[in-house]
């Protein structure tokens, strides 16, 4: 059952990922990027991991993908596909993929996977997350936590300063 | 008694197939059996969102199909299933089609996590609340293909407008949210319902936790789409926003998901703050199934507030309702989470 499921997704996921390449209409790719985000999703729930399907739908599909659609909706108008690639851009990018998927595969095959029992997996709780995400012992993550949050808020300063505008007369208007 | 009804039915179907026939079985079962309780949900709460507004304007409202005009809601879907499905030619034919789709399907999702009583909720997990927050955000998409694929300019300004108004007021609920949870220490739905058997939390965590049921109040009438925040199918300005160019089932599915929405908003607010199933002071632990009757009752009675906000307050405009989001209710959020985790570690909670 569980198997069966797994494939469904994954051929779903292949499908999709590979439509969202193709596809001339760009709010079209967006979509089919969607489905691939949720069908990643979808395996974390298959496996138990549910903390980390929920961020999965939160910060990709609910945050990424309608931030591209926003994007999109101000400067796409409907009906524009997008133009042609150039040959040895398609060259370079199939390339590249091959090699990718070359290497995944590599790697797969040539690890020594150790079977373990149904009972040795380990179920996760939301409050064991959070004590590692604080914990500066050992198995701690505070330090990338923190150097996250100083990016993100670096990139906010960067924001605020992009869309404020320096000249007086517009901010008088707006008083 | 009900958990009885579920075993009979299980053994029942024990008897007839294999195990593994009967889980698929028993899946089919209660998404059928939610499928029913969205669209029967949705056509009672159309139905009363009508008789309440006939009752503030001093009229009757429906009152001619059925008892109390109870199945007025039912021939008008039967009228909208036999209309005609009407597109635009320019549209963006597959990102039309499928846009209903994730909003019905995003609604079913957190429905499955609503508490109806102790023994009904198909899918109990250690991150309830949170999965509820992430799934509701997904529905905006559903908004946002409508508003582009129609190639319509109101469709368009309509689906922009939920964009900034959903992604602003999903802080908002997030945060409320948080709040609460600070207070319960759980994410897991069944738990936060047990924990409130001593008292419910608007009355242990008393000022932060009214605080945050006001502000959750605000942000989940923003959230659902609802007056006086209705900006994206504002229909003095835009026609009927992001649905102008649906018509028939396609325009019931938004409708529907609409209600099903607002109930689902209601629900969290029920569970979060007013203990979910439990009976006020215990008075009916031992009876049968009066945890569905009171979660029945205090899901109504939120879903009625929701309704006295649409009949009292005009629109608001895009600017004021950006404004009342980012400078007052976030910073009034960020400081009630820490007031709130104050009084939980200085043990100020009841």
């Amino acid at each position: 059952m569980e198997r069966i499921i797994f494939y469904i997704i994954s051929v779903l996921m292949i499908v999709f990922a590979v439509m969202a390449v193709t596809n001339r209409n760009i709010m079209r790719s967006i979509i089919y990027l969607l489905f691939v985000l949720i069908g990643i999703a979808g395996i974390y729930f298959m496996i138990e991991f549910y903390f980390l399907g929920a961020v999965q739908l939160t910060v990709y599909a609910g945050g990424i993908i309608v931030l591209y659609v926003n994007s999109v909706m101000l400067v796409e108008k409907i009906n524009t596909p997008l133009p042609s690639v150039v040959w040895w851009r398609k060259l370079l990018a199939g390339s590249l993929s091959i090699f990718g998927i070359v290497l995944t595969l590599f790697a797969i095959w040539s690890y020594n996977f150790v079977k373990i029992a149904e009972s040795q997996t380990k179920d996760t709780s939301i409050n064991e997350v959070g004590k590692a995400l604080l914990n500066y012992g050992d198995r701690g993550f505070i330090l990338p936590f923190e150097v996250i949050s100083i990016l993100l808020l670096a990139a906010m300063v960067g924001a605020i300063v992009i869309a404020k505008t320096n000249k007086p007369q517009e901010n008088n208007e707006l008083k | 008694m009900i958990l009885n009804i579920f075993t009979d039915i299980h053994n029942l179907l024990l008897g007839l197939m294999s195990a593994k026939a009967v889980h698929i079985t028993e899946l089919v079962l209660i998404g059928v059996a939610y499928l029913g309780i969205f669209a029967v949900l949705g056509l009672f709460l159309v139905w009363l969102e009508r008789r309440v507004a006939g009752f503030f304007q001093l009229r009757l409202g429906p009152n001619r199909v059925g008892p109390s005009g109870l199945f007025q809601t039912i021939a008008d879907a039967l009228k909208l299933v036999s209309k005609e499905l009407t597109g635009t030619v320019k549209a963006d034919k597959q990102l039309y089609k499928i846009a209903p789709y994730f909003v019905i399907t995003t609604a079913l999702m957190a429905m499955a996590l609503i508490p109806f009583s102790q023994e009904i909720q198909a899918f109990d997990i250690n991150i309830g609340v949170f999965f509820l927050i992430s799934v509701s955000s997904i529905g905006v998409l559903g908004i946002f293909l409508a508003g582009w694929s129609s190639n319509n300019k109101y469709s368009l300004i309509g689906g922009m407008r939920t964009g900034i108004q959903m992604i602003s007021y999903e802080l908002s609920v997030g945060m409320a949210v948080v709040t609460m949870v600070v207070l319960a220490g759980t994410l897991q739905i069944s738990e936060i319902v047990e924990l409130q058997k001593s008292g419910w939390f608007i009355f242990t965590g008393h000022i932060p936790a009214i605080i945050a049921f006001m502000i959750f109040m605000i942000a989940g009438t923003a959230e659902s789409n609802r007056v006086p925040f209705d900006l994206v199918e504002a229909e003095s300005e835009l026609g009927a926003g992001f649905h102008t160019e649906y018509s028939g089932m396609r325009f019931a599915y938004y409708f529907l998901a609409e209600f099903v929405n607002m109930f689902i908003i209601a629900s969290i607010a029920v569970v979060l703050f007013f203990g979910g199933w439990l009976s006020p002071f215990g008075i009916t632990d031992a009876i049968p199934f009066a945890g569905l009757f009171w979660f029945t009752v205090k899901v109504i009675a939120v879903i009625f507030i929701f309704m006295w906000f649409r009949w009292t307050f005009p629109r608001f405009r895009i600017d004021q309702l950006l404004t009342l989001e980012w400078k007052y209710l976030l910073p009034i959020n960020m400081v009630n989470i820490v007031l709130m985790a104050l009084m939980v570690w200085l043990g100020l909670t009841f």
